[in-house]
């Protein structure tokens, strides 16, 4: 027997909107929304609505930050001590002074190439290196300028190294007795000159006084007894090579001569002094008749 | 003439944009199913280099990636009757496709059997401007094709150039670059109630689906079913669906004829219904499980048990012998032949030099039916099933599905058309200015 109220059998067939939303799926664009686009958009959508409010955004900006304090703040991280290699105990003070840190701090709040510029700041340092040593040392290795020259100006006494730069000043000449004295405007600027001159200078041992930088175009060499060399613009060291020489075979330069004026390599020129002038004019007087 | 150029390429034009796209559906729209399937291009056989659907049969690899086929509802006689009902049955199929496919599918070609097709030979013959036949010359020539008077309400479904001849030589398939004086073409055109189209476009577009094609059912069954020698060397394909018979007659690979006859399984099958007092799909049973049309002495002894449900018990518990109902099946099925053959006598089928007959389509498929074919139709009668294509699900290798495999086919490698050459345009503005010209000679 059929039941009376058999269940009516459904279409088959899909509905129109149910094809239309199969149809929907599978197109690709759609199907990409609904995987990322929606979710993207409620995530975007809370986040932005938590964040609508201010005092939650900076609940969230204080927990990061302490967070981040915590984790910097661990001892693996802290630096304890600064320590100086190749620095004298003056410029080691100096360099402490400039890199003015309250240890212990973090590593992530050293800022290594800062220091390591301000250091390089310091006249005395010729180049600095900085880095954190393992076991929370800041490792500074300086190295410093060597004196080479002192240089006597109208401001007092400076230092300056080879190549010319300033190191230091000082108060007295004593300090440095066995370093070479220059003087006069535009002598740090050609100080390799100065010391091949003092090099050649050699001969002269204590009598050498210093150089002058004249006009900030040559040299005189000043030796005691307020005697100089004038040297000329080129070439002044076989200049005053030449003098030595002179020096060496007539004793030139132990007689009352008070300027040698090599100026004019051609030409070398003597002053005599007052005193021995008139002594030789004396002489010359006596010997007169006699000779002419 | 210019209103079908412009639908016809409209639709030839988004069947290119879909073989661009890669993917196109195939909607076999018979009176007892309605079988889809999705193919994907692959572009791997692109004969032609600029990679586009050209003149002269551009063709392309495909795959079938998707394949549904549903009980058909509102179409008899291969026609939309119900349009309602057709538009569920395209859903449910399309969208069973679709989901096998896991691709949305935007454009369909269909094909359908019914609405009385009838074939014209068009002819045309043309001298040559130049020497040399260029393309801009072919579409002259069939251009030049007269229209025969085919009737209010008819539409033209296929327009194809058959043959070429150049001067005496006859038989060019492809005159392009050749040398000649005159060149003549014949046309097979194909011409259905524009009433048909219709409905099948609005169905299709209800569906939210583009249509990029139209076929004739019993052409594409016969690009299906025809191994390429029967295509070559001239052989009738009989299409036996549901609701109609097509007929078509292949030459030199160009269908030259194509007809229909409104008679099909399902008639034999309501013989059976009227015949044991069964109702339609119980029928469709005993004739899928027990039918022939070949009675032996066996058949006699051999009792079907007819079944119902009516709760009437002595009418739930008859039986037939298997004769009975061959008995049945067997006039219809000769009468379906009998009018094969008148349209295939119709059409000068035994001029032909070959006389190969192929049956193909679901009805096909009764026990015996060759040779009683063979006795009616001629001695050269194979039962014949659809080629073999990429990704064809098992069940839908069958005879039934001659035509939505050879669709398929069509779909990858259209045959051309009339409407895919341009149409000579410079002719008329040159007449037009060479007789103002004459206007003013004559009268100044």
């Amino acid at each position: 027997m059929q039941p009376l109220n058999a269940p009516r059998r459904a279409d088959p067939s899909p509905s129109r909107w149910s094809y239309r939303l199969q149809r929907w799926m599978l197109t690709p664009g759609f199907r990409l929304a609904l995987r990322a686009g929606i979710p993207f958009a409620a995530v975007f959508l809370a986040t932005s609505a938590y964040l609508n409010d201010p005092e939650r955004r900076d609940a969230l900006l204080t927990k990061v930050s302490e967070v981040r304090r915590s984790v910097q703040e661990r001892p693996e991280f802290m630096v304890g001590v600064m320590a100086i290699d190749g620095a004298g105990r003056s410029v080691s003070e100096d360099i402490r002074e400039v890199v003015s840190i309250d240890f212990p701090v973090s590593s992530f709040d050293l800022d290594i190439e800062g220091i390591r510029e301000t250091i390089e700041e310091l006249d005395p340092v010729a180049d600095a290196s900085v880095r954190i040593r393992p076991g929370g040392v800041l490792q500074v290795d300086v190295i410093e300028r060597r004196p080479a020259l002192v240089w006597r100006t109208r401001d007092g006494l400076q230092l300056i190294d080879a190549t010319g730069a300033y190191i230091d000043h000082i108060a007295t000449r004593g300090a440095y007795p066995d370093l070479p004295l220059v003087a006069g405007t535009g002598a740090d600027a050609r100080v390799a000159q100065a010391l091949r001159l003092f090099a050649a200078a050699r001969p002269l041992g204590a009598r050498l006084r210093g150089l002058v930088r004249v006009g900030e175009r040559r040299w005189d060499v000043v030796l005691d007894r307020g005697q100089r060399i004038l040297l000329p613009e080129t070439g002044p060291v076989q200049a005053l090579e030449r003098v030595i020489a002179l020096g060496a075979a007539d004793d030139m330069l132990d007689r009352d001569v008070t300027v040698i004026d090599m100026r004019i390599s051609a030409r070398p020129t003597l002053r005599m002094s007052e005193a021995a002038l008139s002594q030789w004019w004396t002489i010359r007087k006596m010997n007169q008749g006699g000779q002419y | 003439m210019t209103d079908l150029y412009q639908s016809q390429r409209a639709m030839r034009h988004m069947r290119k944009q879909a073989i661009q796209r890669g993917v196109i559906a195939i909607l076999d729209l018979g009176s007892s199913k309605v079988a889809c399937l999705v193919l994907r291009f692959d572009g791997s056989a692109r004969l032609e280099e600029d990679t586009e659907i050209g003149n002269l049969a551009g063709q392309s690899g495909f795959r079938v990636i998707g394949a549904a086929t549903t009980r058909s509802r509102g179409v008899e006689f291969g026609e939309v009757s119900a349009m309602q009902e057709t538009e569920r049955a395209i859903r449910t199929a399309l969208q069973a496709a679709q989901k096998m496919a896991n691709i949305r599918v935007d454009h369909v070609i269909a094909c359908f059997s019914g609405a009385n097709p009838r074939s014209y030979g068009l002819k045309a013959s043309l001298e040559l401007e130049g020497q040399v036949v260029t393309e801009q010359e072919i579409a002259r020539v069939l251009a030049d094709c007269d229209v025969p008077e085919y009737g209010e309400g008819r539409e033209v479904l296929h327009a194809q150039p058959v043959n070429f001849a150049l001067d005496h030589r006859s038989g060019l398939i492809d005159p392009r670059g050749q040398m000649g004086q005159s060149l003549s073409c014949d046309m097979h055109m194909l011409t259905v109630d524009a009433d048909a189209i219709q409905a099948l476009v609005r169905c299709v577009k209800r569906c939210d689906l583009e249509l990029a094609g139209i076929a004739s059912s019993s052409y594409v069954s016969g690009i299906a079913s025809l191994v390429e020698d029967e295509q070559e060397l001239g052989a009738a394909c009989v299409d036996m669906g549901g609701g109609a018979t097509g007929i078509s007659i292949f030459m030199k690979k160009h269908m030259i004829f194509a007809d229909s006859v409104r008679m099909g399984g399902d008639h034999v099958t309501g013989d059976i219904s009227m015949g044991l007092a069964v109702p339609m799909a119980r029928a469709e049973w005993i004739k899928t499980m027990h039918g022939g049309v070949q009675a032996t002495g066996m058949d006699d002894r051999e009792m079907i048990e007819i079944g119902a449900e009516t709760g009437d018990w002595e009418h739930d518990r008859r039986t037939v012998s298997r004769a009975e109902l061959i008995g049945i099946m067997r006039p219809r099925v000769e009468e379906i032949l009998e009018e094969v053959r008148a349209r295939l006598d119709a059409a000068r089928f035994d001029c032909l030099p070959t006389q190969q007959i192929v049956l193909t389509g679901a009805a096909s498929q009764i026990p015996g039916l060759d040779a009683l074919a063979s006795r009616i139709l001629g001695a050269q009668v194979r039962l014949g099933r659809p080629l073999r294509v990429h990704g064809l699900p098992q069940a839908a290798t069958g005879p039934g599905f001659a035509s939505a495999v050879g669709l398929a086919l069509f779909a990858a490698n259209p045959q051309d058309e009339w409407w895919d050459f341009e149409i000579p345009a410079q002719r008329y503005p040159a007449r037009s200015l060479r007789r103002a010209v004459k206007w003013f000679r004559d009268n100044w």
